[in-house]
């Protein structure tokens, strides 16, 4: 069977690009590194590709604002392609600065499967005030659209790290906020060990209703500040030298989905 | 603009010569001066400005360590290149097979599997770390950064270390002297810079230390380390005649002239900040990418970094074979405007220079294009064994590269042994101790330094194995960090320090030898096996000149040799950093700092799923010391929580070192270990304490149990840091197979993990001598550093 084929986006700046294309290929996909430049050029195109991700890192230093220019930068140049790899259902996922990216391109809360025309929300700086990195309980929220996390595994409550300055979710007006909750947009939320919400650590930036990722309406665009893809065998758990463990990390099964997603669906 | 300007020294005189050096900022002396006269008198002329600083930068003492490589007269014995008889010479005699390049590239680099090898490197950034922390300490990391990228064909940088020494952060405010940072504004600098640059540049920081000493309080000490991962064939480079000499990455500016020299010289206040250089890691970022991507194309003869000296010293190392010439008009400037010289010498960041064949370029070229990388052709490798620059087409610079390299007369210096002065405090032992040891870990070089770690992103590469925090809530102080740099595989990389400046006030000798020793323990307890361990020597000393100062830097270095030798664990690179002293006008003298040895260790894990952490695991569990006591509390948190030094430093016996380190690695990989933890600074009550709040459980221990040389005090007992000691947790299932491995090793069961939250420990006469709640310990832990 042919295998599904990703395509993770990079440009200055991008640094988790190795682990996602990993976590990828352990998914057995057919991952590729590219350059936006190679996608502007038109040397490689959306079109050839069932999953998209934008990896975390610090695109363009952050200047500006976390995200802000890559965001620019797909959306003026990229706009076309990328409108259609979207309402083709295909699926995208931005991990960290990526769901900054996918927040600041108005991909996300994305009410009409297009573009927003105003940006409704953004990740803004941590309460604390500083870049922290931590592993935090998230929660599972999402009732079914969302194929990252209900496509063959259920992901249920699962344990990430995070590592940001800039990830506290907050939307323009009350009413935004509202709409991506009843819309069942919310995909992770911070949670405490006994699944409930609350304060710092738990919710380590001070986010909105705790709000770790939210996925577009239709569900195919998907936005977290975890990283998953730091956690794809026990080994990476803080506690794996205590014991108790499944093999598998809790954040392969956002990647096995998503390829089992593509190739059946796509 | 273009004028050359000549200086005139054939006819100078001997103070005309040293004026000459003084007013150019050149650092160099007398002799060197009078060989450099003699040099152009050959020649029938005088030398241009900007030959002048080329030799400069290239004989200071941060690029060519005269000092250490100097004839020494230590109380009228001769040592003719300490370096070569202590450090390089251990190396050599051990001469381990998994080395792969010792002290001639950029980095060490060691085996790592059948198809990479790793590199390590560890520089110090301290004088502009002093004067701009932020900026000194970005800097700081992203030159360790491109040495990594620099070595052999370029490594990928896989992991950084940083250990900073700082004054007190609470150093009264107005005894601060003039022209000198308060510690705390440094301390915060640093840590932001250090974290803006390797988070941005995706690097995980993962292990480091502090140490906190007053002494430090003019001159902060900032050392940076990276490991990186190179493919076994791209571990090699040479320069071939005829290769375009190619510049990637930043412009040049005026920022960072004089690094060099600067930084081989003592501080003083009113310092030009165009010494100190301007970071911006996300270029340094793009220029991995593309470096990493042409060395895989086999695009390169040869790659280094563009640091300290930049081009000057950077083509001049690369053409030292076969010889360079330079036109500094094709050099891409920030602004306009700069003089030749200043092109020639200015760190600049974020540049790396290749010699790159003709047929390559243009491919070069494009992937340069495709991440947004300017490159430019700067000239041509020759092979004339000359250096030649030009400037619009006139001659600046054309001196032979062998006077350039080995032109640099032998250094002369007087070391004498110094005797300390301290006696050993009398004081009663106490009943209770268990509020000296929550003042112990509340000391600031104890207690947690969670709120620096946490700024650091130490997961990113997603190969994060065992991590700097530790146990059921992520807050212990671990030993060791490992990352598994290929995600496909279970090989590992552990790296572990050890420094403790406290013992070198006594004496210089066994702080070497402990640090070694300290950090030989960290990669122990994590799983790591010293047989497979090398170790990187970083010295930061006071002014060498001063016979006393190099005394002690002659006694640390044999202890280097001494130790290395014994624990078989070789050295792969090093570095000095001497001249660390301050005129502080509110003493009205010129201070130093206290002489300062980090050993930092790296060693190839073949499986890191053996690793142990060193939090405790269950209740019912036994808990074992493995190591003598001795009665070594000179230099300890203890006495100093008491106000005193102490004379009784911790010396190391490493043949028994050795037999213990060798065991306990044999018993984590069998499997009998749950917990493992050295015991370091705070002795066995701060390791005790640690293993039991980062587990979340509590312990009975009986210091009658505890193996002893000539103790007979529970507060010795407690806390002397004497070294080669660790805490073993083990289950009682595993008790046989334990005690079989580590057969004649001087070890007890010294009590038990419990279910309760408390850490109670009863004296030799059975008596209880502290009693107190993990949490509580926790909290004195935690408190001073939790900003």
């Amino acid at each position: 069977m042919k295998k599904v084929k990703v395509i993770v986006l990079r440009t200055a700046g991008t640094n988790c690009d190795y682990e996602t294309e990993y976590a990828f290929q352990l998914a057995n996909a057919d991952v590729e590194l590219v350059h936006i430049n190679q996608l502007i050029s038109r040397q490689k195109k959306l079109v050839d590709y069932k999953i998209l991700a934008i990896p975390g890192g610090f695109s363009y230093g952050d200047d500006i604002a976390s995200g802000k220019i890559l965001a620019n930068e797909v959306r003026y140049r990229l706009l076309d392609s990328l409108e259609k790899f979207v309402g083709a259902g295909k699926l995208v996922i931005g991990i960290c600065n990526g769901f900054q990216v996918l927040v600041n391109m108005r991909l996300l809360p994305g009410f009409d499967d297009k573009i927003d025309k105003t940006q409704y929300s953004t990740l803004s700086f941590n309460d604390s005030g500083k870049f922290e990195a931590r592993w935090i309980y998230l929660k599972n929220t999402n009732k079914s659209k969302c194929p990252f996390v209900h496509y063959k595994t259920k992901v249920g409550m699962i344990y990430l790290p995070i590592a940001h300055g800039e990830g506290k979710f907050i939307t323009k007006n009350n009413k935004i906020l509202e709409k991506i909750k009843n819309n069942d947009q919310i995909v992770f939320k911070y949670v405490m060990p006994n699944g409930k919400e609350g304060s710092y650590p738990w919710n380590p930036n001070g986010s909105n209703l705790a709000i770790a990722g939210i996925c577009n309406a239709r569900g195919n665009v998907l936005g977290m500040m975890p990283h998953p893809e730091r956690f794809l065998t026990k080994y990476n758990h803080p506690h794996w030298t205590r014991g108790n463990l499944p093999e598998e990390g809790d954040g392969f099964a956002i990647f096995r989905n998503a390829v089992s997603y593509a190739s059946d669906a796509l | 603009m273009t004028n050359i300007t000549r200086i005139d020294i054939l006819n100078a005189s001997n103070e005309k010569l040293l004026e000459i050096s003084k007013n150019g900022l050149l650092s160099l002396n007398l002799d060197e001066m009078q060989v450099i006269q003699r040099y152009y008198k050959k020649l029938h002329r005088n030398p241009t400005d900007i030959e002048l600083e080329t030799i400069a930068q290239t004989w200071s003492e941060h690029c060519n360590h005269k000092s250490l490589k100097g004839i020494i007269n230590y109380d009228g014995k001769i040592i003719d290149n300490l370096l070569k008889n202590t450090i390089i010479k251990v190396t050599k005699e051990l001469n381990k097979k998994w080395c792969v390049s010792v002290f001639k590239d950029n980095a060490g680099i060691i085996k790592f599997d059948d198809k990479f090898n790793v590199v390590f490197k560890v520089e110090t950034h301290n004088h502009p770390s002093a004067i701009e922390p932020y900026g000194g300490a970005g800097t700081g990391i992203g030159g360790v950064i491109r040495d990594v990228l620099g070595v052999g064909l370029g490594a990928k940088p896989i992991l950084n270390t940083d250990i900073f020494c700082f004054a007190s952060p609470d150093f009264s405010n107005n005894k601060v002297p003039e022209g000198v940072l308060h510690p705390k504004r440094i301390f915060k600098g640093v840590v932001s810079g250090v974290r803006d640059y390797g988070n941005r540049m995706g690097i995980p920081t993962a292990n480091g230390a502090i140490c906190f000493d007053d002494g430090y309080l003019c001159n902060p000490l900032v050392y940076c380390g990276t490991v990186g991962l190179i493919p076994k064939n791209k571990s090699f480079k040479k320069v071939k005649p005829g290769d375009l000499i190619i510049a990637i990455g930043g412009r040049t500016g005026r920022d960072g002239i004089h690094g060099a020299t600067f930084s081989s010289a003592e501080l003083v206040k009113n310092i030009s900040a165009s010494v100190v250089q301007i970071g911006n890691p996300i270029v340094e970022k793009k220029v991995t990418d593309v470096l990493l991507k042409a060395r895989d194309e086999n695009l390169y003869n040869a790659v280094t970094d563009c640091g300290a000296g930049g081009f000057s010293s950077a083509v001049g190392e690369m053409g030292l074979e076969c010889g360079a010439n330079v036109s500094l008009e094709k050099v891409t400037l920030k602004y306009k405007g700069l003089l030749p010289w200043e092109i020639w010498v200015s760190e600049a960041q974020e540049r790396m220079v290749f010699s790159v064949p003709k047929n390559k370029l243009k491919r070069f070229e494009e992937i340069c294009k495709e991440e947004n990388v300017e490159l430019t052709c700067i000239g041509k490798f020759t092979s004339d064994k000359k250096l030649k620059v030009q400037y619009k087409g006139k001659m600046l610079v054309d001196i032979d590269m062998k006077f350039l390299h080995d032109g640099v007369p032998r250094v002369r210096i007087n070391a004498t042994l110094k005797t300390p002065d301290f006696v050993e405090p009398i004081f009663e032992d106490s009943e209770n101790l268990t509020a000296s040891l929550h003042k112990v870990l509340s000391n600031y070089n104890i207690a947690s330094k969670e709120w620096i770690i946490r700024q650091y992103d130490h997961e990113v590469q997603g190969g994060s194995i065992l991590k700097p925090l530790q146990g059921v809530q992520n807050d212990g102080p671990g030993d060791a960090c490992i990352v598994r740099p290929i995600l496909s595989k279970w090989t590992g990389v552990i790296v572990a320090n050890g420094v403790n400046p406290q013992y070198g006030k006594i004496d210089a000798y066994h702080m070497s030898a402990s640090a070694i020793d300290e950090a030989l323990r960290n990669i122990t307890a994590v799983g790591g096996n010293i047989n497979n361990t090398a170790i990187l020597d970083n010295f930061c000393w006071g002014d060498p000149t001063k016979p006393e100062q190099m005394g002690d830097l002659v006694r640390a270095s044999f202890a280097c040799y001494d130790i290395a030798k014994v624990y078989q664990t070789p050295f792969i690179s090093g570095k000095d950093s001497l001249n660390n002293e301050y005129f502080n006008t509110e003493l009205n003298k010129r201070v130093s700092i206290p002489p300062t040895l980090l050993i930092s260790a790296i060693c190839v894990m073949k499986d890191v799923r053996k690793a142990v952490s060193m939090d405790v695991k269950s209740a019912g569990n036994l808990i074992y010391i493995v190591g003598t006591t001795y009665n070594e509390l000179g230099g300890s948190r203890y006495y100093e929580s008491k106000g005193f030094i102490g004379n009784n430093v911790p010396v190391v016996r490493p043949e028994m070192g050795k037999k213990i380190m060798s065991n306990l690695h044999e018993a984590i990989t069998g499997g009998f270990v749950r917990a493992c933890h050295d015991c370091s600074e705070g002795g066995l009550a701060v390791a005790l304490s640690e293993m039991a709040f980062a587990g979340g459980l509590g312990m009975k221990i009986y210091l009658k149990k505890v193996p002893v040389n000539n103790v007979s005090r529970n507060d010795t007992i407690l806390f002397s840091e004497a070294n080669s000691r660790f805490i073993v947790e083990v289950s009682p299932t595993h008790q046989k197979d334990f005690e079989r491995t580590m057969k004649n090793i001087s070890l007890a069961i010294i009590g038990k993990v419990t279910r309760d939250k408390k850490l109670e420990v009863f004296g030799i006469n059975n008596k209880k001598v502290i009693s107190a709640d993990i949490y509580a310990l926790k909290e004195s832990w935690q408190k001073p550093l939790r900003w």
